[in-house]
C-alpha cells in the first residue's frame, strides 16, 4: 500500500523526547484535568467509598467493607443482568457498527440529492428517546404492529416480539439499527478524509471496487470503526432507556439489563451502596474491555500520522 | 456515439438502482419521525388508537399554536440556545486543544492520562449523580446555567477528546514537521495547520454536542429548578399533566424542538467534504 513508506518514521527516530513538547502537551491537556479534578474525580471516589458502605439516602451511611461486593456476587440476579447486558453487548454491537458502515458507505456516493438521505438516515437520532420507545412498542405490537404486518407480508408468521423472553432482547436490538445514525456520520467524517489520490493511484494500479475497499477504504476507515466500537461497547454495557420505558426488564427478567437492575437497587429499593458496588464491578470490566482492546488496536487500527511513543 | 449512448444508459439505471434502494431505507428509517408527525396533528382521541392511525383525520394544525400558548415555549427556547452556544463553544476548543496533545505530542504518561480520560464515562451517572450534585450546590451554581456549560469548557468530555484524537491521527505527522522547521510552535500548528485540515471532525463534533444540549433532558431537569430558567427538553414535561398527558400537544411541541436540529443537520454537511488535501506534499 503506497502510504505505508510513513515519512514520519525518519523523523520520529532522530528527535529525543522534548521537554518544552512534553510542557506543551500537559497545557494543553490542563483544562481537562482541572475540570476532571474539580467536577469528576470527587464525585467518583465518592461513589467508591459508598460501595464500601451501607447508605439507604434517608439514613446515614455505615462501613460494611467489602460486604456489598460478597452480595452481589452471590446475587443471581446480578448475574442474569449481566448475562443479559453481554447478549445485547456481543451480538448488537458488532450488528450495528456493519450497519453504520454499510450506511457510510452509501451516503457517501456522489449522487444528486445524497444530503436528503443523509439528513434521512440520521433523524431517528434527533426523535426523542420516550416518543420513540413509545413507537416501538407500536411496531412490535403482536396484532397491530407493523413488524408483524411486514413478516406476514412476505410469507412468515407473526411473533410475540416483546411478549415471548427469547425474543426481546433480539427486538431491542433490531429497534437499535435505527440508531446508527451517530456512528454513520462519524464513518462518513472518515470517508471524508481519505485522500483521492490514494483511489486514483489504486485505480492507475488496475485495482476493482473490491479491492480498493479492502486495500485504501477499510485500512484508512479504521481510526473511526475503533472509535465507533470503543465508544458502542461502553454505551452499550449501560443500555437503560428501551428496557425502562418498552418491556419494564420483563418478560420473566430477559430484558433486566445491568443498569435497570443497578437504577432499582438505587432508587427504588433505596440501596446506594449495593448500587454504587454493581457501577465499580461495570466499571472495571468496561474498563478491562477497552484496555484489551487498545492493545489489540496496534494490530489492525491503522493511522497516517502514526503512533508517537 | 453508440458506446457512449450505451453507457449513459447504464449510469442511468445504477442510479435509479441507487435511488431506489437508498428511498426504501429513508422511508424505513424515518418511521420515528413521521410518527411524530402525524400525532402532533391529532385530535387527543385519535393519539392511541389501535391499530394506530397513520394520517391524521382531521388535520388539526392548531396543535401547534396551541402547544406555544400551553407553555413558556419561546423563553425556553432562548434559555436553550444560550446554554447550548456556550457549551458547544468550550468543547470544541478544549477537546480540540486536548486531543491534540494526546494525538501529536509526546509527554510521559500519556497513554495512561488517555485512558483515565476515557474512563470517566465508564462509570454508569447515576451513582455519581448525588455526589455531583453537592458539589455543584457547594459551589452555588444550582439553578443557573452553569452546571451545563462550565464543565465543557473544561475538556469538553471523553467523547469529543477521543473522537477529535482519532481524526488528528489519521493527518500525516510531516505537515507538523515542516510547519516546525518554519518555526511554528504547537499552538501554532494545532491553530493554523490541524485545524483547518479538520472541518469533517470539527462539523460532526459542533453538530453531536449541539443536538446533545438541545435534547438533554436530565441534567437541566436535575440543576434547573425555576421555570424561568428551564430548557425545552424539560419544558416539554408541561403537557403531561397529573392525570393524563396530552400526546398530540406534546408531539407538536417535540416536532417544533426538532425542526432546528433538522435544517443545522442538512447545512451542516456541506462541510463533510475532503479535509487533508495530500497534493501539496506529492513534492517532498
Amino acid at each position: 500500500m503506497g502510504v505505508q513508506g510513513d515519512p514520519g518514521a525518519k523523523v520520529k527516530k532522530g528527535r529525543s523526547l522534548l521537554w518544552s513538547e512534553a510542557r506543551d502537551g500537559y497545557l494543553f491537556i490542563l483544562p481537562w484535568i482541572l475540570g476532571f479534578i474539580i467536577f469528576t474525580a470527587g464525585p467518583m471516589l465518592a461513589s467508591l467509598y459508598i460501595s464500601f458502605t451501607r447508605w439507604e439516602i434517608v439514613t446515614p451511611s455505615v462501613w460494611v467493607g467489602g460486604a456489598q461486593y460478597v452480595k452481589l456476587f452471590n446475587d443471581d440476579r446480578f448475574w442474569l443482568s449481566l448475562y443479559n447486558t453481554s447478549y445485547y453487548v456481543f451480538i448488537g454491537v458488532p450488528l450495528h457498527l456493519f450497519f453504520a458502515l454499510l450506511a457510510a458507505l452509501a451516503v457517501n456516493m456522489n449522487l444528486r440529492g445524497i444530503h436528503f438521505f443523509r439528513t434521512a438516515y440520521y433523524v431517528p437520532s434527533l426523535t426523542p428517546v420516550v416518543a420513540n420507545s413509545i413507537l416501538w412498542v407500536w411496531i412490535f405490537h403482536p396484532e397491530w404492529g407493523l413488524a408483524n404486518a411486514f413478516l406476514e407480508w412476505i410469507g412468515l408468521e407473526g411473533l410475540y416480539w416483546l411478549q415471548d423472553p427469547r425474543l426481546a432482547k433480539p427486538a431491542l436490538i433490531v429497534m437499535s439499527f435505527w440508531s446508527i445514525g451517530g456512528q454513520m456520520v462519524i464513518l462518513l467524517a472518515g470517508l471524508k478524509g481519505i485522500p483521492m489520490e490514494l483511489y486514483e493511484a489504486a485505480a492507475i494500479d488496475g485495482a476493482n471496487w473490491w479491492s480498493r475497499f479492502w486495500r485504501v477504504t477499510l485500512p484508512l476507515l479504521t481510526p473511526a470503526l475503533f472509535f465507533n466500537l470503543i465508544i458502542a461497547i461502553i454505551g452499550a454495557f449501560q443500555v437503560f432507556t428501551q428496557a425502562y420505558i418498552m418491556t419494564e426488564g420483563g418478560p420473566n427478567y430477559s430484558t433486566l439489563f445491568y443498569l435497570l437492575y443497578l437504577f432499582r437497587a438505587a432508587f427504588e429499593n433505596f440501596r446506594m451502596g449495593y448500587a454504587s458496588a454493581m457501577a465499580w464491578v461495570l466499571f472495571i470490566i468496561v474498563l478491562t474491555f477497552t484496555i484489551v482492546q487498545f492493545v489489540l488496536s496496534d494490530r489492525w487500527v491503522f493511522y497516517e500520522g502514526d503512533v508517537r511513543r | 456515439m453508440q458506446i457512449i449512448d450505451s453507457r449513459t444508459a447504464k449510469e442511468l439505471i445504477l442510479a435509479g438502482f441507487w435511488y431506489v434502494i437508498l428511498s426504501v431505507f429513508a422511508l424505513t428509517l424515518a418511521l420515528p419521525l413521521v410518527w411524530l408527525l402525524s400525532t402532533s396533528l391529532k385530535t387527543g382521541g385519535q393519539t392511541f388508537l389501535m391499530p394506530p392511525k397513520w394520517i391524521p383525520e382531521p388535520f388539526v394544525w392548531t396543535n401547534y399554536s396551541e402547544a406555544f400558548k400551553a407553555v413558556a415555549f419561546h423563553e425556553y427556547f432562548w434559555n436553550t440556545i444560550r446554554i447550548v452556544i456556550f457549551a458547544t463553544i468550550g468543547a470544541l476548543l478544549t477537546a480540540s486543544l486536548a486531543a491534540f496533545a494526546f494525538a501529536r505530542l509526546r509527554f510521559p504518561f500519556r497513554e495512561q492520562l488517555f485512558l483515565l480520560v476515557l474512563s470517566t464515562i465508564m462509570l454508569p451517572s447515576i451513582v455519581t449523580l448525588i455526589p455531583t450534585f453537592i458539589v455543584f450546590r457547594t459551589l452555588g451554581w444550582i439553578d443557573t446555567f452553569l452546571p451545563l456549560i462550565v464543565p465543557l469548557w473544561f475538556g469538553g468530555g471523553a467523547f469529543n477528546i477521543f473522537l477529535f484524537r482519532q481524526f488528528f491521527m489519521t493527518i500525516p505527522l510531516e505537515l507538523d514537521e515542516a510547519a516546525r522547521i518554519d518555526g511554528a510552535g504547537n499552538l501554532r500548528i494545532y491553530w493554523g495547520v490541524i485545524l483547518p485540515l479538520s472541518k469533517p471532525v470539527l462539523a460532526t463534533i459542533a453538530v453531536f454536542a449541539f443536538i446533545h444540549n438541545w435534547n438533554d433532558f436530565f441534567e437541566p431537569l436535575i440543576y434547573l429548578q425555576s421555570p424561568e430558567n428551564w430548557t425545552m427538553a424539560i419544558g416539554l414535561r408541561g403537557f403531561q399533566g397529573l392525570y393524563h398527558t396530552e400526546w398530540n400537544l406534546m408531539m407538536a411541541a417535540s416536532t417544533a424542538m426538532i425542526a432546528p436540529l433538522l435544517i443545522l443537520f442538512f447545512f451542516a454537511q456541506r462541510y463533510f467534504v475532503s479535509g487533508i488535501q495530500m497534493s501539496g506534499l506529492a513534492g517532498r
